[in-house]
């Protein structure tokens, strides 16, 4: 048995937790969640006294593609059940504008969701102006959340935080998507956009080079206030933040998390770990991907491009890294595969 | 004498079209007309010895006899009160925003349906680039869903597209339906900000069904990127189409088969360089149409 922290207001937290097992962990399943398994989670989560859990397909809502997989079931009955079957957490969603749309905030709006995460690549805040003020405007939480954050220097994101303020955001996250920053470029950019915003902002941390909870420690002592995270890290590439573990630690370090470490560990290892369809570690993909800078929710992608046209993933990975694709060029997986098939015949074409 | 023809915006998409519409033999370039007298589109247009006005669409309610078609590069809602405008004032609208106020043409697909339609709509550049592709497949196979990835660069994306993602995505998922055939279709845009800019990219997946004859598929896709090169010469397939094994559980449906259809757009370089090819693939069917309504209105009735 394990103590519950109440998940009220009232608790005294050094900073907001956010878990997105089910949707940045929905990459690592190819999106096969089950109603039945979000309820499962969102129980566990809530009664651990997580604050915010977000809930939709892992390219965000309006995700189910062939382009990011198709979802198993429909992501509105997925959040509509994760509404059902919390107590006290917030339900968000996230969205990326160019793949979901503004109608896909209303719907989820009107299921009971109240924070809306606005995902855009980090030098292309502008996108994200019309949608945030929607957010603003059906009564949610709005936050601004800058990926691949690796790929603009500390000055550059705050200029786009700035930005998203400037919408109405009421909080800005940096999200590390390809798990690709050393723990001072976290720190460095932390301290330069909290110096510079009003609102709180946030880190999203992913573990490609093992960094994921020092880089999520480094933050808060930086002065980010909104930490992400996953059960049992799934998420991602290599994976998120694990939750548990952050948990522990910000314990052993004196910071309030707000959430029981032990009650964490248990959703980890009987709801999570059972339904993950492969462990999450730090393999050789999942480390090309932080090492070469490249979106974390390719990894999957790439595994299948190179099984079907015959070629490697980690070839793959690092052409996509010299490429500077950016979250969302799912497509282009399949381009450098079939590219790189092309050249291999070719090459063996010219030595026979 | 060619059709008398003014360009209502001077951000990127109007610019560049200036350059296309000075090379046709059939449209006349009245005025480039802009609402920021400092733009460097309205600078370039007095370069090239064009009218260039900065009062919008006043200019043309002032001079209702100087044009008879009107290009109409401003954004999604800007159109919207200038569709009307135009429509009162009996001048054709060529729609390049995503406002979709009258029937969409894409040249390769239906060019010659809309020829007295008062105001067409030009889709978007990623539709423009996609929905043939979509089409050269239905008219070969049942396509239960369809669906288009375009990336732009950052560079090439003006304030209006930016502001009008939403609209973007809608009008472009809705002419792979009305004009492609899909039963179903979906658009994604992308911005990349990558230095050098990359190319357009536009990628076209298509469901297909038990029973399709996949060669007369690939050969209907080979000769559609041909037709459309020759109105954008920057047109090509970037690999070969593919065919993919699934199943795939589509909103259309669970199908067998895919195909991948990747697209590179290059542009002609008029005014932005050659990586902009969305503005090209916009612009050049956009001159596609109006010389196709010019020549309609020169038939004696």
């Amino acid at each position: 048995m394990t103590a519950v922290v109440e998940g009220t207001p009232t608790v005294q937290r050094d900073f907001r937790l956010i878990d997105s097992t089910l949707r940045d962990g929905s990459h690592a399943i190819s999106h096969q969640y089950t109603v039945d398994q979000v309820v499962a989670v969102v129980k566990g989560l809530d009664a651990a006294g997580v604050q915010v859990i977000e809930v939709a397909h892992g390219d965000g809502l309006g995700g189910s593609s062939f382009n990011y997989g198709f979802s198993a079931v429909d992501e509105l009955e997925l959040v509509a059940a994760a509404v059902q079957a919390t107590t006290n957490a917030q339900i968000a969603c996230l969205m990326l504008p160019g793949i979901g749309v503004v109608d896909d905030l209303k719907r989820v709006r009107d299921l009971g969701v109240g924070v809306a995460r606005i995902a855009v690549h980090c030098t292309e805040a502008d996108i994200t102006e019309q949608h945030i003020k929607a957010a603003k405007d059906l009564g949610m939480e709005a936050i601004g959340f800058l990926m691949m954050a690796h790929m603009n220097t500390p000055e550059g994101l705050l200029a786009q935080a700035r930005l998203l303020q400037s919408y109405g955001a009421d909080t800005v996250y940096i999200a590390d998507s390809a798990g690709a920053l050393t723990t001072n470029e976290v720190r460095a950019r932390v301290a330069e956009i909290v110096g510079g915003i009003d609102v709180p902002l946030g880190v999203h941390a992913h573990q490609n080079l093992s960094l994921a909870v020092a880089n999520s420690i480094a933050a808060y002592e930086e002065g980010a206030r909104n930490l992400d995270g996953t059960s049992a890290g799934l998420g991602a590439g290599a994976g998120n933040c694990p939750t548990e573990i952050l948990a522990a630690v910000c314990e052993k370090n004196g910071i309030v998390s707000g959430v029981d470490p032990l009650a964490l560990m248990d959703v980890a290892e009987e709801v999570t770990r059972p339904l993950m369809s492969r462990q999450q570690v730090v393999d050789r993909a999942g480390l090309l991907l932080g090492y070469a800078g490249v979106y974390g929710s390719f990894l999957l992608h790439a595994q299948r491009a190179a099984e079907r046209y015959g070629v490697s993933q980690a070839e793959i990975l690092l052409e996509l890294g010299r490429r500077k694709v950016v979250g969302g060029q799912e497509d282009m997986i399949i381009d450098v595969a079939v590219e790189l098939a092309r050249k291999h015949a070719e090459a063996e074409g010219a030595a026979s | 004498m060619g059709l008398p023809v003014a360009i209502i915006g001077s951000g990127n998409i109007g610019t560049d079209l200036m350059f296309k519409i000075e090379r046709s033999p059939t449209l006349d370039l009245v005025a480039l007309i802009g609402i920021d007298p400092e733009s460097d589109g309205l600078a370039r247009a007095r370069d090239r010895g064009h009218l260039a006005a900065s009062n919008g669409i006043d200019w043309v309610r002032e001079h209702p006899e100087a044009v008879r078609m009107v290009f109409d590069a401003t954004s999604a809602y800007v159109h919207v009160r200038h569709a009307k405008v135009l429509a009162e004032l009996g001048i054709r609208a060529i729609d390049l925003t995503p406002a979709a106020r009258g029937p969409k043409v894409i040249p390769s697909v239906n060019l010659m349906d809309h020829l007295d339609a008062p105001n067409v709509n030009m889709v978007t550049c990623g539709g423009q680039a996609t929905t043939p592709m979509v089409a050269a497949v239905s008219r070969v196979t049942r396509v239960p869903y369809a669906e288009m990835v375009s990336t732009v660069a950052s560079l090439s994306a003006g304030p209006g597209t930016r502001q009008n993602i939403d609209e973007f995505t809608k009008t472009t998922a809705k002419a792979l339906e009305e004009i492609g055939g899909a039963e179903i279709g979906k658009a994604i845009i992308i911005l990349n900000p990558a230095e050098p800019p990359i190319l357009m990219r536009n990628t076209v997946f298509c469901a297909l069904p038990d029973g399709t004859d996949h060669e007369a598929v690939l050969d209907s896709v080979r000769a559609m990127a041909a037709d459309v090169a020759k109105y954008v010469p920057g047109y090509r397939l970037k690999q070969p189409p593919v065919i993919e094994a699934g199943p795939f559980h589509t909103p259309g449906g669970v199908v067998p088969h895919r195909i991948v259809v990747l697209l590179e757009v290059e542009g002609a370089g008029d005014y932005l360089p050659p990586f902009a090819g969305n503005l090209d693939i916009m612009t050049a069917a956009a001159v596609r149409v109006g010389e196709a309504i010019a020549a309609h209105q020169e038939v004696p009735a």
